[in-house]
């Protein structure tokens, strides 16, 4: 007999990409917090991750999810040069407007909003999605993240150069690969294990 | 083991930009310790390794990144593999490469920025090859590269009909996501180790 997918309970999908903060209900059945194993706790490096569906359930497979939320801490959280945080969360943002998740999409929107206080920079994002006009240096580094999330991936010199020529330096490219690649991780996760909803 | 990253995007120890990379160390560490969880777990249970190979040699052919591909199809003729299998990992990457992301959002104001691609099945020879296992996971794996936005409960309902267990259909999921991530990092490096060299 095999395992059954899970029904979420009535709710109301969001339809537009948003700053709005949104639940995400899983398709797949997570650990209880009561069950979480010993294990399972510590793969989810922030012990308030267990309050998350979405973390409890990638805590079924602990190992993988340590790393890969070390991973990602790294990459958005270490303060250490290369490309400031929001445009980290930029990068984040337009990949999950390109791949279409609308619920990592209002994550790091509202982080870069937060970061970069450029609120109608980030709203035009989401509104018009990756070909939007943020000025050049975003755009430069929006259209080395689409360039990046595209299949087969489009990314070439001419990125790097215009990146460069907008001010950003070896370390900060680095960043900016990192997070549009993290999020073409993050995004597959978020889209096909479980949907988002709106709160309230 | 080798830093798989580095060794894909043929950045050389020492070098300015393994040097770089060296700035965001918990990243590079984990990366690497994502890939060993994912394809050196400590036991891989009821996902065998041949499986884990076979999917990452899919996947990675459905990039079309040279260097990831290669390493992934001798990482999967290592487990063993039957010449029949490598032939139909291949054939199936050749059925069904196509450009993404695609895919459908729900209905409303994104409705106009819909877009249909490939929805791709198995071909019959081949899921005489791979079993119905195996040919299901390619599927899922497939609509996950292209068009994550259509993911939907009846392709995980697959997956366990198909006899994955809930906690395999995260693994793979993980799998296959991870892989999203690293072909993209191995390409965005070599670019900038192209440049910087």
């Amino acid at each position: 007999m095999s395992e059954k997918t899970l029904t979420p309970p009535p709710h109301t999908e969001p339809v537009v990409f948003t700053r709005d903060m949104l639940d995400w209900l899983s398709w797949l059945q997570p650990p209880t917090e009561e069950e979480l194993t010993p294990r399972q706790r510590e793969s989810l490096v922030d012990a308030a991750r267990s309050k998350s569906e979405y973390f409890r359930l990638l805590a079924r497979a602990p190992d993988i999810l340590e790393a890969r939320t070390r991973t990602d801490k790294d990459i958005f959280y270490n303060p250490q040069a290369g490309a400031p945080r929001a445009e980290r969360e930029l990068a984040a943002a337009a990949t999950s407007r390109l791949n279409g998740c609308i619920y990592c999409a209002s994550v790091h929107a509202r982080h870069a909003a937060v970061y970069s206080k450029r609120t109608d920079d980030v709203d035009r994002l989401l509104a018009q999605g990756v070909t939007a006009d943020l000025g050049e240096r975003w755009n430069a580094i929006v259209s080395a993240s689409a360039a990046l999330t595209a299949i087969p991936i489009d990314f070439g010199p001419e990125h790097v150069e215009r990146l460069r020529k907008a001010g950003l330096d070896e370390l900060a490219i680095i960043d900016i690969i990192n997070a549009a690649s993290f999020f073409n991780w993050a995004n597959r996760l978020m889209l096909s294990l479980g949907e988002p909803a709106k709160q309230g | 083991m080798t830093d798989v990253i580095n060794l894909l995007a043929g950045i050389e120890a020492g070098s300015a930009l393994d040097k770089a990379r060296d700035n965001r160390p918990e990243a590079r560490k984990h990366a690497q310790a994502s890939y060993e969880a994912l394809f050196a777990p400590k036991t891989p249970g009821t996902f065998s390794l041949q499986e884990r190979f076979a999917v990452a040699a899919f996947v990675a052919g459905l990039h079309g990144k040279a260097e990831t591909k290669e390493y992934y199809v001798e990482k999967l003729t290592g487990t063993g593999a039957s010449p029949e299998l490598l032939v139909a990992v291949a054939s199936e990457v050749f059925e069904s490469h196509t450009h993404g992301p695609y895919g459908h959002y729900p209905t409303g104001p994104l409705t106009i920025e819909n877009s249909d691609g490939l929805k791709y099945a198995v071909t019959v020879t081949a899921r005489h090859v791979l079993g119905q296992r195996l040919a299901t996971a390619f599927e899922h794996a497939h609509m996950l590269v292209f068009h994550p936005r259509d993911a939907a409960p009846p392709s995980l309902q697959a997956m366990l009909d198909a006899g994955w267990s809930t906690t395999d259909v995260v693994t793979l999921s993980q799998l296959v996501s991870f892989l999203a991530f690293q072909i993209r990092v191995v390409a965005g490096l070599k670019v900038l180790n192209a440049r910087s060299a």
